[in-house]
């Protein structure tokens, strides 16, 4: 685990020297890309400045809020869906082929019914999010081993005792997991619609910059969006890793 | 003192005045609806009395209904007819004073050792000075002191096995069912935890019911032994073992032992042929 981790580590190190060296012998022009020392500096630059605090603000709400909702409202429609075996067998079809729908179409619908704002933006990253989250409900409860069911039948629980001290533990690691992927679709459904559709945050930002030929701003806010999901994402698979190692999995 | 013996039942005028702990009467299983092929009848018709305070094992063949006979007995699977009873009263969903031990590692792999033996307690609602107390003498009981702070994930499967013991006994039950709980064990596993099985049985004073594949198990645990028939499983015979209270594994080496297997094994040995042939397996 150690090692794989050292290696990963090393290949991003790698590739940002090589793009590094690559810049400064002139290989890669400037005007497209430019060296991640330079990205880095004026990452500093922007967040010191506090010209973007605003922009970086309304992002993480609006991921925030999206991650939230996507997982509460996943977690109550995958029980719905596993417990009552008809409304599954109709469901289900339609979230197997659910991410071959492109989301973004809908984008026009949500302005009409919630208008301009963060709410159009929320309710696309939640249509993004929600269905990892609904289908690792339902193979959490799936897989709850029958034995553990019994053992709380024997051990007299009530049925809301069950749900809550073994059900939901036993569940939780794939939970866990819906709820890890339901924050990276978060993330994406918030920046790409505030790229393409909004007027303000961090995708908003990086598009204005672009339009603008600005690019030391646009790689600099393109960095800070890479370490802000990479930290994210590395302290949630930390969790995620320590629960399916205490859980023998 | 601190003890693992089963705690009286709540009305003594009803446990301890019958002789049984458990009966059945005419209880049969059936599984699915009509008379198509999804009907299975499983179990039964079966009589049967536990009488209180005895070790009592089942063996039979592969799907004959043990384990289906077990969860009536628990209160998990309510009888097609007839009538399950527990302490003269008829069992309606799980009553109290009856622990279960399954086959499969049942131990819940969120809580440590320790958290995982006081479970049942504490949602019980027993004081928290009891509480340690009890799970401090099992712990030590079942072998598990210095495991106490680990999780199911860091044990053996024979540890975490015993810790499911564990949970079952500090709760003190009248009547402990086991459900082939060494079967996933390795044979010289299986013995010592026969061992500590009837340690525990003396502890307790407890009736006890396995269910087990092995013959040797069931003939040198067991008062009683209770051979089962292919499915529909029924009792083709009881066979009393004779042996004395505080035996251990050394009776192996008993003739008598040899002469008990036998006489299980000639039983049993018809009754799983005629399985395997209703599965379209072994000699015609």
């Amino acid at each position: 685990m150690k090692h794989r981790g050292l290696a990963s580590i090393g290949i991003v190190a790698g590739l940002v020297a090589a793009l590094q060296a690559a810049c400064q012998a002139g290989l890669v022009k400037h005007s497209v890309v430019l060296a991640p020392s330079e990205m880095a500096a004026s990452l500093w630059e922007l967040l010191r400045s506090g010209a973007f605090t605003h922009a970086i603000w309304v992002t993480l709400t609006n991921v925030a809020l999206s991650a939230a909702i996507a997982i509460a409202a996943g977690f109550a429609i995958g029980v719905a869906l596993h417990s009552s075996r008809f409304l599954r067998r109709g469901v289900e079809p339609y979230l197997a082929s659910y991410y071959a729908v492109p989301t973004f179409i809908f984008y026009p619908v949500f302005i009409v019914l919630l208008g301009v704002g963060s709410a159009p933006i929320i309710a696309i990253a939640v249509l993004l999010a929600i269905v990892a989250m609904i289908t690792a409900t339902l193979t959490g409860l799936d897989r709850i081993p029958g034995v553990l069911t019994k053992t709380a039948k024997i051990l007299r629980l009530s049925p809301v005792k069950q749900a809550f001290l073994v059900q939901l533990p036993a569940a939780a690691p794939y939970l866990f997991t819906g709820a890890r992927l339901a924050v990276a679709y978060s993330f994406i459904g918030v920046i790409a619609s505030e790229f393409i559709l909004s007027g303000e945050g961090m995708g908003y930002a990086i598009a204005y910059a672009y339009n603008n030929f600005d690019n030391r701003t646009m790689y600099g806010l393109m960095l800070l969006i890479i370490i802000v999901v990479t930290v994210v994402n590395a302290g949630l698979g930390a969790l995620d890793r320590r629960l399916q190692s205490r859980l023998g999995r | 003192m601190i003890t693992l013996r089963s705690k009286p039942a709540p009305d003594e005028s009803v446990g301890a005045a019958t002789s049984h702990a458990a009966r059945l009467k005419g209880v049969t299983r059936v599984y699915g609806s009509g008379h198509g092929s999804d009907r299975l009848h499983a179990l039964g018709p079966i009589d049967l009395e536990l009488r209180t305070g005895e070790f009592f094992s089942v063996v039979g063949p592969s799907g004959c209904g043990k384990s289906t006979l077990l969860d009536v007995l628990a209160g998990l699977n309510p009888p097609s007819e007839g009538r399950a009873e527990f302490e003269g009263r008829p069992v309606k969903g799980v009553p109290d004073g009856v622990g279960v031990v399954f086959q499969e590692d049942a131990s819940f792999p969120w809580l440590t050792v320790e958290a995982n033996v006081a479970f049942g307690l504490r949602r019980a609602g027993v004081d928290p000075a009891e509480i340690e107390r009890r799970v401090a003498y099992a712990l030590g009981f079942m072998g598990l002191r210095d495991f106490r702070k680990a999780y199911p994930a860091q044990l053996s499967g024979g540890m975490r096995q015993r810790v499911c013991i564990a949970r079952t006994l500090v709760l003190q039950p009248r009547l402990i069912l086991l459900d082939e709980p060494f079967g996933a064990l390795d044979q010289q596993t299986r013995l010592i935890m026969g061992e500590e099985l009837l340690r525990l049985w003396r502890e307790t004073n407890a009736t006890v019911l396995l269910i087990t594949h092995s013959l040797d198990e069931a003939a040198m645990l067991s008062d009683r032994v209770g051979v089962m028939s292919a499915r529909p499983g029924l009792f083709i015979e009881l066979i009393e073992t004779g042996w004395p209270k505080d035996r251990d594994s050394r009776i192996v080496a008993d003739p008598r032992f040899g002469e008990l297997t036998g006489r299980i094994w000639a039983k049993l040995r018809v009754e799983t042929m005629k399985h395997m042939q209703s599965q379209g397996m072994g000699p015609s």
